[in-house]
């Protein structure tokens, strides 16, 4: 290259990053602090995180699914609906799946493991199942269950909080979620909202 | 209402919404890249950056801005990563050690996103808004530009003026990219997505475990994430975290967004040339290979081909629950399709064969329809071949929309083909060769070697999805990837932009009854069969040894 061209790149980069800079202050600073601000003044809740509080304190978000576990153990309370497998025990912090292939030995183990584990801990056949049930989903944190998985956990579930199957059973129908609109998504149940009007019920016995 | 019905209604409304705004938005597309005055704002821009907006640039100037600004770009953003503890509102977080900074700087400007780190706990809000998310509005950017140059190419002759970098830059980001983020970040913010600028926020649950909950600005990123088909989530979940993707109408809305620009550039085309029936058959290829790998994914992924999928009794693994199997596919075709990268299911735990119609979409060149800009311009070079072709089959010169396909023209279409596959088969042979494939794969045998397949083939066609059980963040990864998305992003960018200043400045050839219609579907059909054809002939070898090994088996 001749001096000129030299020159001519010179001042096409100095003249690169103040456009950098401009469009920095437009793209990463102007536009997501007027989101924001259009966010939290019109949706100020679900721009938080869509909290959800019990007794008075935040316990969790409705987004976010969580373990129901038996205090300080992996074993399942039998108190609660139960959410999806979680590789990561529904830790926000390690987002993400198993990333296992739908033939992988390791996953094929898995699910063999969990169909046994969920058909023995609710007391229903194998066959009855659902897939959702015996596999991780894609982000570690699915806050839903299918409402079969919903289904096959109502007379354990029942049975452990000392309530009428039948009521139990009203509760899940109340806290199934259709597709958006009827026809967008999968139905769905939201576990931890299902489980705070459980408890709800359970506190007005 | 059974899932397949509803699937269906999905795809109608997908269709019916795209059709509707094809034609406003790639009219609107069309006026901002040749109207002649300047808006206030861009003229304050143009100001402090001391850039005359009415300088017309050949090719070569042209050229020198885009990789100007794209090397500032990954300095900038790899720079901020390495200081990001003396950022301010980092949330704790470290410094990006220097391979993960690279790779990640050189994915974000190359308009790839892949990522080697998990954003949960790795970037600062800072990081994540003034500079991952700004790359993914101005590489989006500059995508649009170069591809409406080699418009310009084509509706201009006799000249060596391709416009003015600076003024599609500007004019992309600030007229097209920005409004419509605006509009669809506030909506997924009532879906329920998050944007805040908050710390991590410990809550006690009903169990008594403490759970932490992410703070960020993941609105105002997840529309610009999708709208510029670049797809780096803020969360290592990406779109199937619930707080990027809480419901099935926002799902359907991502998808929308990956797919409107793609789809209505064929348009801009149409009207920047004259005759918006070439666009029509531009984008009825781009509309049937999406439509044909859609229809693929969804089968396959319904019928769940698999011992784990078979034994579960669906391909639920790595499926968020309120997607399920077939919205899940749409996302996933539509986001290999485009170049986004984006998922909102584990694409690694997909089916074999679903698999190898991802990679499939990707090994294409991604002009089905394509990232933004680069898919068309993508397409464009395809019709080039495809004509040329048809040249050679009537023995006549090719020429397409009045320019002739000479030597040189054929030469630059040719150059542009081969960087993928080079990238792509070099890249994933390499890796093998050296071992550093195997020690990174998850899963075993074939499966294994499509993750390290899909991993190159992501990063070469500037993707960013992966077979996300390939271990990427070693040294050896992120710099060979890193490499691998440059080279996919720019060399090509090199040679569209050398066409673009060839078809220019030749003279308009006129219409006879014996010019090759490019306006109908018979050219539509041969455009098709070319694709398939080349990509075939060049990836079926690599695909025989993965996804089709582990699918058949």
């Amino acid at each position: 290259m001749d001096n000129s061209s030299w020159t001519n790149l010179g001042r096409t980069m100095w003249a690169a990053l103040r456009m950098l800079l401009v469009l920095t202050v437009v793209a990463g600073v102007v536009y997501p602090l007027a989101v924001t601000g259009i966010g939290q003044a019109a949706f100020h809740d679900k721009a938080d995180g869509s909290l959800m509080t019990a007794d008075g304190r935040e316990v969790g978000s409705k987004l976010i699914g969580q373990s129901w576990n038996l205090p300080g153990t992996d074993r399942p309370d039998p108190k609660w609906f139960q959410g999806r497998p979680s590789h990561s025990d529904c830790d926000p912090l390690a987002t993400g799946s198993s990333q296992l292939g739908a033939s992988d030995p390791t996953l094929v183990k898995s699910v063999k493991e969990a169909k046994e584990q969920v058909a023995a801990f609710n007391n229903v056949p194998e066959s009855e199942v659902p897939a959702d049930a015996v596999t991780g989903s894609a982000s570690a944190i699915d806050p839903d269950i299918s409402p079969q998985y919903a289904d096959i956990q109502v007379r354990r579930v029942a049975e452990a909080d000392g309530l009428p199957v039948a009521q139990v059973r009203k509760l899940v129908a109340e806290h199934t979620e259709g597709r958006t609109l009827g026809f967008m998504g999968e139905p769905h149940v939201n576990v931890l909202q299902l489980n705070l009007a459980l408890k709800d019920l359970v506190s007005k016995q | 209402m059974s899932s397949v019905l509803a699937d269906v209604l999905v795809v109608i409304a997908l269709v019916g919404a795209l059709v509707l705004v094809h034609r406003p938005f790639g009219d609107y597309m069309a006026a901002v890249y040749q109207s002649p005055k300047h808006l206030r704002v861009e003229r304050w821009i143009y100001r402090a950056v001391g850039a005359n907006p009415d300088a017309g640039m050949r090719w070569p100037a042209y050229l020198r801005g885009v990789l100007a600004f794209s090397a500032v770009g990954v300095l900038f953003l790899y720079g901020m990563q390495r200081v990001q503890d003396k950022l301010p509102l980092s949330l704790g977080f470290r410094p990006i050690p220097a391979d993960q900074a690279f790779d990640t700087a050189a994915s974000f400007v190359s308009n790839t996103n892949w990522q080697s780190y998990s954003g949960e706990t790795a970037m600062g809000h800072v990081t994540q808004t003034m500079g991952l998310a700004v790359q993914n509005f101005v590489s989006a950017a500059v995508g649009i530009a170069v591809a409406v140059t080699l418009i310009r190419g084509f509706a201009r002759s006799r000249t060596g003026d391709l416009g003015n970098f600076w003024v599609d830059l500007v004019r992309g980001t600030v007229r097209i990219l920005i409004p419509v983020s605006v509009v669809a970040a506030v909506i997924l913010i009532a879906c329920g997505a998050i944007q805040n600028f908050g710390d991590i926020h410990t809550v006690t649950t009903l169990t008594g475990d403490k759970q932490a909950i992410s703070p960020g600005a993941v609105a105002s990123q997840e529309a610009i994430k999708d709208l510029g088909t670049n797809g780096g989530g803020f969360f290592n979940a990406n779109s199937a975290h619930p707080f990027e993707n809480p419901d099935g109408f926002s799902n359907l809305l991502e998808i929308f967004l990956l797919l409107v620009i793609p789809l209505s550039l064929p348009r801009t085309f149409g009207k920047m040339v004259g005759n918006v029936r070439q666009g029509y058959a531009i984008v009825g290829a781009m509309a049937a290979i999406w439509f044909l790998a859609v229809i693929a994914v969804t089968w396959i992924e319904y019928a769940h081909p698999g011992t784990a999928a078979q034994l579960a009794g669906g391909a639920m693994e790595g499926k968020e629950t309120r997607f399920g199997e077939g919205n899940s596919a749409l996302f996933a075709v539509s986001t290999t399709m485009t170049s986004t990268g984006a998922v909102d299911a584990a694409h690694d735990s997909f089916s074999g064969l679903s698999g190898g119609v991802l990679l499939l979409g990707m090994m294409l060149g991604e002009i089905a329809p394509g990232g933004v800009g680069s898919g068309l311009y993508g397409m464009l070079i395809m019709a080039i071949v495809a004509v040329f072709i048809a040249g050679l089959m009537v023995g006549r010169t090719p020429e397409y929309l009045g320019k002739k396909i000479g030597g040189r023209e054929i030469k630059l279409a040719a150059c542009f083909i081969l960087v993928t596959p080079a990238l792509v088969l070099v890249g994933t042979a390499l890796a093998m060769a050296l071992g550093k494939g195997r020690s990174s794969m998850t899963n075993i045998g074939a499966h294994g070697f499509s993750e390290v397949l899909y991993a190159y083939t992501s990063a070469s066609g500037n993707n960013g999805s992966a077979f996300a059980g390939f271990a990427a963040d070693t040294v050896y990864h992120n710099t060979m990837l890193g490499l691998c998305m440059l080279l996919g992003r720019f060399l090509p960018m090199v040679f569209v932009l050398a066409l673009a200043g060839s078809l220019a400045r030749q003279a308009p050839i006129p219409v006879t009854a014996g010019t090759l219609r490019t306006e109908k579907p018979l050219f539509t059909g041969l455009l098709v069969g070319a694709i398939l054809i080349i990509t075939g002939l060049t990836f079926f070898p690599a695909l025989a040894l993965g996804p089709l090994a582990e699918g058949l088996a």
